[in-house]
């Protein structure tokens, strides 16, 4: 740590922002791509503008033209063939990143160090970006087609750029695709079939959008053609980020300022939950054999499971940092809950998660069966998201298929889903089965996690449980943080999880706190820019004062009082990390246990040895999943 | 949003028990999405209504009630009627006592695919090893009716099907619904029977 210290103290220089040549779009090809789109439009100059002016911070709107292999996205990306073959044609249109995700450590480093950086976010943001026109251009690119395309315009709405506005109320299937509302909802998000076909927006109908979605894939299908891949356009308003999947094209038009990056990895958060419902191996299925399906049929009723993942990706910070949260707990009583959960097992459940007011309290698994995997956070995240749409909570217990899918894309688990304390229904068991005939055994696992629970008195435990504040830490002017170690140093390819206080004042209002979460999403998206990632941002904001901090061993963004100086941020983070130490226990689930085909007869499972005193397992149909 | 029923189970000789020795009857509800499903398992369980979100798989619950000298485990298996769930459907009706299915008699869609519904039932089961149940829901909106009485009622007496239009808001005729399942007295032998098989 204290040599951490000093390489900061060292490498702080002033960020630089030297102007970087890239656009998304200046290739010949896309000019051509735009013209022809556009047709009678003229603003198509404009998409190859900014050679002489930065786009945003310039950290994060490089376009790179490496090819493929950049080492990795923040998930891993089933890109299609065609969709790999394209990117490494050298064209700013396609974008391949390098693996900021994978290892901060391994870039290139910098640090920077605004203290007199515009106030916030956006005005940091806009300074930079200068791709005046070109998402209103789009923008207007898709409204005419689709005027074309139906001589009526339900989506002439589009054809202004809207000035960035806080998020809207809460969606509504039925809203009025052409009213001004609908145009300043922070952020859109579509899902189209290749064929152009709607399958999801998460304002509007789909219906009201089609001939706009259309156009959109349109657009994707025309570069194509060129061999080549649409990634993204960039406005000062606004930015559009492509992202195919499969047969699936999902769209992302977003004035919340968020990175490139950040939003694919959102539209990737959207793939994977309708995946995680129908399984990848289904959706190619369903688009090989008829191209113009429309997906809608099976993803009737879904549509609030996805507005609901959306609402979350913006409000949850577990998404941005592909991390669990879980509750804090005396290490305890954490395991003596998992060893309830050990004890009720049965042949093909592969884990046991309880999770108390939508945290994770411990999470148990199969040892054999899943040797070296270990359940990915955003596949936990779709879990709970999905969870929160059941009616379990009215229904008692829930059964149901459920695709996991950065586990296996293409297979099913069964769910078994129930409230152990009704009728408040806070504390959620999930058990996850790989065999579907096995509600009966897996009910009754749950009868003797209840039985388990009773005797040691465990739901009142639970119920006492609480986040804390970050007044806790004892740290003044710290007003809030989010510390995300990446590997509890006890267990190797344990769940990535992170810690952070309850948002208190002055981030109590749901206002205030998407502010500080933007504020978050802004310094994470300079610590993971492609271009030129950072391993240490001090930003001076005009309410608060941020520092973010990567190392080897964690990731940790910080919110102090304005008040702070730089030399106290550094010691109160020197304090919140001895804090964070010293509480680790507490604060992350630090021996996640495994059974094999027996409960494990002690807690520290990591050992991996397990008795032998039940029925055989081996067998437990998991291969086949495989 | 719920709503108390009016009328009490007593007065319909239904009683609850909470744990007994009982039959199992297993019951699944099938039929579109929307129709009405989960209400009424709620209404049948909790005897309450209330706004509920499409169910995700399968929903199972259970109820004890006492008829007359039985006592019947209801094991109720509440599918989804998204169509992205039917592949799984059969898991749940396999094996079941009694099927529900449910449409809605202010959307002759969901009719139409509870005759698919049916369909599939027969093609699954030997005649006689399930009791079906066609169930016409929300008759408490009878002024957006789209199917009338008369062709719910003919379609179950084509299929020799019970056949019942309810209310999970209202209540209205839920008791009537669980007598017809266990009551009607050629099918209270019959299911008698099929239950003697299943004693717990
Ligand atoms: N007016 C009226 N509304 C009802 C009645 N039963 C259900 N509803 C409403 O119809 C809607 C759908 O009810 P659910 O019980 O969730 O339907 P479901 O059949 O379980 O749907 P899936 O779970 O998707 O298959 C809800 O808004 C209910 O409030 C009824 O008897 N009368
Ligand atoms: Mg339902």
């Amino acid at each position: 740590m204290e040599e951490e210290h000093q390489d900061k103290e060292q490498s702080e220089t002033v960020r630089c922002s030297e102007p970087q040549s890239h656009c998304s779009l200046d290739e010949p090809d896309s000019l051509q791509v735009a013209n022809t789109i556009s047709l009678e439009n003229s603003s198509p100059v404009k998409l190859d503008c900014s050679t002489e002016k930065p786009c945003r911070s310039s950290s994060d709107t490089v376009k790179d033209i490496d090819s493929t292999n950049g080492p990795s996205e923040p998930e891993p990306e089933p890109e299609g063939p065609e969709g790999d073959g394209m990117s490494t044609r050298s064209s700013e249109l396609s974008e391949v990143r390098t693996g900021e995700e994978n290892g901060p450590s391994s870039q290139p480093q910098g640090t920077a160090y605004e203290e007199d950086q515009p106030e916030n976010v956006s005005d940091s943001a806009s300074t930079d970006n200068t791709l005046e026109d070109s998402s209103e251009f789009v923008v207007t690119v898709l409204a005419r087609g689709s005027l074309e395309d139906q001589g009526e315009g339900p989506s002439s709405a589009l054809s202004e750029a809207s000035s960035p506005v806080q998020a809207q109320a809460p969606s509504h299937r039925d809203e009025d695709v052409t009213a001004e509302s609908w145009r300043r909802h922070r952020k859109h998000v579509f899902v189209l079939s290749e064929a152009g076909k709607p399958i999801y927006s998460r304002y509007g109908n789909e219906e009201a959008l089609s001939s706009t979605m259309g156009v959109m894939m349109a657009l994707v299908s025309f570069v194509q053609s060129g061999d080549n891949t649409i990634r993204s356009i960039y406005s000062d308003e606004h930015t559009v980020v492509f992202m195919q999947q499969g047969p699936l094209v999902l769209v992302s038009v977003s004035c919340s300022r968020q990175s490139e990056q950040q939003l694919r990895s959102e539209l990737l958060y959207v793939y994977n939950q309708i995946v995680s419902m129908l399984t990848q191996a289904s959706i190619n299925r369903i688009f090989e054999r008829k191209k113009n399906y429309d997906l809608r049929r099976l993803l009737a009723g879904s549509e609030k499971i996805l507005d609901g993942l959306l609402n979350l990706v913006d409000s949850d910070p577990s998404f941005l940092l592909s991390a669990v949260h879980c509750l804090p707990l005396a290490s305890s009583l954490r395991d003596s809950l998992s060893q309830i959960l050990q004890k009720a097992i049965t042949p093909n459940l592969v884990f046991s998660i309880l999770i108390a007011k939508n945290q994770l309290l411990t999470i148990v698994q199969e040892k054999t069966v899943i040797e070296d995997t270990r359940l990915e956070p955003a596949d936990l995240h779709l879990l709970l998201n999905l969870i929160g749409a059941s009616s379990a909570f009215q229904a008692g217990e829930i059964w149901t298929p459920i695709c996991l899918p950065l586990f296996n894309p293409d297979c099913y688990f069964y769910a078994y889903i129930s409230y152990l304390d009704p009728p408040e229904c806070t504390v959620c068991l999930l058990l996850l089965s790989t065999d579907k005939e096995a509600f009966y055994a897996v009910a009754d696992c749950k009868r003797k996690i209840d039985e388990g629970m009773r005797t040691q008195n465990a739901l009142r435990s639970i119920a006492r449980a609480q986040s804390y504040s970050a007044s806790q830490v004892g740290v003044s002017d710290l007003r809030h943080f989010m510390y995300k170690p990446f590997d509890v140093p006890d267990n190797h390819r344990q769940l990535t999880q992170f810690t952070s206080p309850e948002m208190e004042a002055p981030y109590s209002s749901e206002e205030e706190r998407m502010r500080l979460l933007d504020l978050y999403r802004y310094m994470h998206s300079r610590i993971h820019s492609s271009s030129r990632p950072l391993k240490l941002i001090y930003h001076v904001a005009e309410r608060e004062t941020l520092l973010a901090w990567v190392t080897s061993k964690f990731e940790l963004y910080t919110c102090f009082s304005p008040l702070v100086t730089k030399a106290s941020a550094i010691n109160a983070i020197t304090k919140l990390l001895r804090w964070i130490k010293k509480e680790e226990d507490r604060l992350f689930i630090r021996n996640p246990p495994k059974y094999s085909t027996t409960p494990n007869p002690s807690k520290g499972s990591r050992g991996g040895k397990g008795g032998s005193d039940r029925q055989d397992t081996t067998d437990n149909g998991f291969l086949s999943l495989l | 949003m719920s709503e108390v029923r009016v009328r009490g189970r007593a007065e319909t000789g239904l009683k609850f028990h909470g744990e007994t020795r009982a039959l199992r009857v297993k019951m699944v509800l099938l039929g579109s999405s929307g129709v009405g499903k989960s209400s009424l398992a709620l209404r049948f369980s909790k005897d309450e209504f209330k706004a509920s979100a499409p169910t995700v798989g399968c929903a199972y619950l259970t109820q004890v009630v006492c008829l007359h000298d039985a006592t019947l485990r209801f094991e109720i298996w509440d599918t989804a009627g998204q169509e992205k769930y039917h592949s799984v459907t059969p898991l749940y009706y396999r094996g079941a006592h009694a099927a529900l299915v449910v449409y809605d008699i202010t959307k002759r869609e969901s009719f139409i695919r509870a005759q698919l519904w049916l369909k599939e039932l027969e093609k699954q089961y030997i005649p006689g090893e399930t009791e079906v149940v066609l169930v016409g829901n929300k008759m408490d909106l009878p002024d957006d009716r789209e199917v009338s009485l008369q062709e719910g009622r003919s379609l179950a007496e084509r299929g020799g099907l019970l056949f019942m239009e309810t209310s999970a808001k209202s209540g209205e005729q839920m008791n009537e619904l669980l007598l017809t399942i266990g009551s009607n007295p050629e099918h209270k032998i019959r299911i008698m029977q099929l239950l003697e098989r299943n004693r717990v």
